[in-house]
């Protein structure tokens, strides 16, 4: 009988929202950018968006060169909603470790691991971890970034647990990687609100778009971000997989 | 016509149903943690849907390489996308806590059955 009611609660919402959001489907197929607020991001020009149609890769631009827009909306012109993400992250985490950290639970441990994966995750750890390494210190010129990045990072860490009963992840280390890189992700905007005067404003040479060394503080704190993610995340996986 | 019906499908129905189904799951599960995996399906629709809104016609990801020079070109739009990178670490973060809670509800109450729960809680 419940699921019979909510069939029927499912099929309406189905028929009614979909009947709506076809006619925002419409509006969408002509979409392009020259109504939009993204336009001003992707030409790199918040503060005259009527420019159009000029070269930037290759050249410098004084508001922002990073070649990923969606790198330059995230860590530079949305860097302080970057921070409160980065807030609730950590928030997670000290939730997680308050609940779970105090009752000391036991490893949980496979009957017998797997031979292949054994030897072979030896092989694949550094591996993984250098390819998660690659992610977030290329995060503004290639598809990819901090957290993504830091989840690759802990997924290496997280197949180590599978692999063998007694690895276990060094805390001390964690916690110290995790809070120098929070703490240096603040000390930049602080340094960028005493040069010039915003908070998390862009203070060093901005560089050439599509080199390595571009972008000013752009790539520094996705590589801060991919840090203090990798912890993080690793920190929650060895909470769930016991410590004992 | 066959092109408008695939985007019609791929832009609304196919998020719309993933949101539904978390929904559904929502409404008919006992178990907690199946409770938990709902809520994340119904994310996964939300954000999908949010990366239509900025889809662009014969467009191409918002990043300048050495073949897409120019600021004029069909990019798609990066907005959206950022605010689901945002909400993504947001649903990671929020799934974790509760796992974390549903642990300790089970070292409480010895079930996941919330039915159970409320029956021990009430006695």
């Amino acid at each position: 009988m419940r699921k019979f009611g909510a069939l029927i609660i499912i099929l309406a919402l189905l028929y009614f929202l979909g009947s709506g959001l076809i006619t925002d489907l419409k509006i969408n197929r002509k979409n392009n950018l020259s109504q939009k607020t993204a336009r001003a991001y992707i030409n790199r020009n918040v503060k005259n968006p009527e420019i159009n149609n000029q070269q930037l890769h290759g050249k410098t631009n004084n508001e922002n060169t990073a070649a990923n827009s969606v790198t330059a909306v995230i860590v530079d012109y949305r860097s302080m909603d970057t921070l409160g993400e980065i807030t609730v992250l950590f928030l997670a985490v000290t939730g997680v470790l308050a609940l779970l950290g105090s009752s000391k639970n036991n490893r949980i441990k496979l009957e017998k691991p797997n031979y292949i994966l054994k030897i072979s995750s030896k092989f694949l750890f550094p591996l993984i971890f250098l390819f998660g390494f690659y992610i977030f210190i290329h995060g503004h010129l290639t598809p990819g970034g901090g957290f993504q990045g830091g989840t690759i990072v802990a997924a290496a860490v997280l197949m180590m647990y599978f692999a063998s009963n007694n690895y276990r992840v060094n805390t001390t280390d964690i916690k110290i990687l995790e809070s120098l890189s929070g703490l240096s992700f603040i000390i930049i905007g602080i340094f960028g609100l005493f040069i010039l005067g915003d908070f998390l404003q862009n203070f060093l040479n901005k560089g050439i778009m599509g080199e390595l060394f571009s972008a000013g503080i752009v790539p520094i704190i996705y590589i801060l971000i991919g840090l203090k993610v990798s912890a993080e995340l690793s920190n929650i996986v060895k909470e769930f997989m016991g410590d004992k | 016509m066959i092109n408008n019906i695939i985007n019609s499908w791929v832009f609304v129905y196919g998020p719309l149903s993933i949101f539904l189904i978390g929904l559904y799951g929502i409404l008919t599960q006992n178990n907690i943690f199946k409770l938990v995996i709902s809520i994340n399906i119904m994310n996964l629709g939300v954000n999908l849907y949010i990366i239509a809104l900025g889809y662009v016609h014969n467009g191409i990801a918002p990043i300048y390489t050495e073949k897409f020079k120019m600021s004029g070109e069909n990019f798609v739009d990066p907005v959206p996308q950022a605010l689901v990178l945002t909400a993504i670490v947001i649903s990671v973060a929020i799934t974790a806590f509760f796992l974390a809670v549903l642990i300790k509800n089970y070292e409480k109450y010895k079930t996941l059955d919330i039915e159970k729960i409320k029956g021990l809680e009430n006695d």
